[in-house]
């Protein structure tokens, strides 16, 4: 389940990506994220995995090819865009940017609430249109008269009903 | 009778067995297993030779590290330079930058570990020229 969240998460960022990207960038995506091929190692954005089985930028173009020489040399002569840049060919997401979370939750919990809350709204319709009258015995003088008959009976006199009534005064204690 | 002497057989086998060296307590203490446990040193050695190999190649390297980063420790800079210096060997400066990270990523809570990694791996870095992720810009957002 959680492979195919992230195969949708994927798909999305493949299809946003799609719109914003210029055709120069197009060509620098090796994966056609329409369609992961599954047969062969995919890269993955794993903070257990450090390394992923292959690079995320595969097909380079000259640009990048000339970098990938100059990274054959000393690092000392590659300047911290460069170093970015190499990075950034071989992983789409920094250890940072993989651990963000999101706001997705106050979504979430928004959207609870207010199916509650709608649902609230159509109990009380409910209670109000639909349900007919509630019978006699709930209403304030049957209750009356059936209270009086528990006391009589000496429903619960130890810790219960009776024992809060005061049988000499007649009233509740 | 062919199972009994084959039950026979067998204690005696186990006899035999039982009289390596073990723990002789007198209670019941099980030898689950014959092996001593590794010490950190030993650890150590062995994936300081692993990252050594003259010839490691690109698979190793990934299947090491993260091996390593599975465990339950951070790993010591000497593990670390190793691999920094097969990362050199085969020309991959984004790996060295990644294990950095990885490393701090799994230091989680005790912050002091990480400075501490970069303090030692220093001479390290600057020799091969590898800059860290905070150089980079790569902890932040």
């Amino acid at each position: 389940m959680l492979s195919s969240r992230a195969l949708v998460r994927g798909l999305q960022s493949g299809l946003w990506r799609r719109v914003s990207t210029t055709s120069g960038m197009k060509a620098a995506h090796a994966q056609d994220l329409d369609v992961i091929d599954c047969s062969v190692p995919q890269y993955n954005n794993r903070r257990d995995t450090p390394l992923p089985d292959v690079p995320f930028v595969q097909n380079l173009n000259a640009e990048q090819k000339k970098l990938k020489e100059k990274e054959k040399g000393p690092w000392t002569n590659l300047t911290k865009e460069e170093k970015l840049a190499l990075y950034r060919l071989s992983h789409e997401l920094s250890y940072a940017e993989m651990k963000k979370g999101s706001d997705e939750w106050k979504t979430v919990i928004g959207g609870v609430f207010f199916f509650l809350g709608f649902t609230g709204l159509l109990v009380w319709w409910q209670r109000a249109y639909v349900f007919g009258d509630v019978p006699r015995t709930l209403s304030p003088e049957w209750i009356e008269m059936q209270t009086k008959r528990m006391l009589d009976m000496r429903v619960n006199p130890v810790g219960g009903f009776s024992a809060k009534w005061d049988y000499e005064k007649n009233q509740w204690k | 009778m062919f199972s009994a002497a084959v039950r026979i057989s067998a204690a005696g086998i186990r006899t035999a067995v039982r009289s390596r060296p073990c723990f002789t307590a007198p209670l019941a203490v099980r030898c689950y297993s014959h092996a001593k446990p590794e010490t950190d040193e030993e650890f150590d050695a062995r994936w300081v030779t692993y990252f050594s190999k003259p010839d490691i190649d690109a698979w190793e390297l990934r299947k090491g590290m993260n091996t390593l980063i599975g465990y339950d420790l951070v790993p010591e800079p000497k593990i670390l330079d190793s691999a920094l210096r097969a990362c050199r060997r085969l020309n991959d400066l984004a790996s060295a930058i990644r294990i950095l990270e990885a490393v701090r990523d799994k230091s989680g809570p005790h912050k002091d570990i990480y400075p501490y990694v970069i303090q030692e791996l220093q001479p390290t870095l600057r020799e091969l020229g590898i800059s860290t992720p905070e150089e980079l810009g790569l902890d932040k957002l």
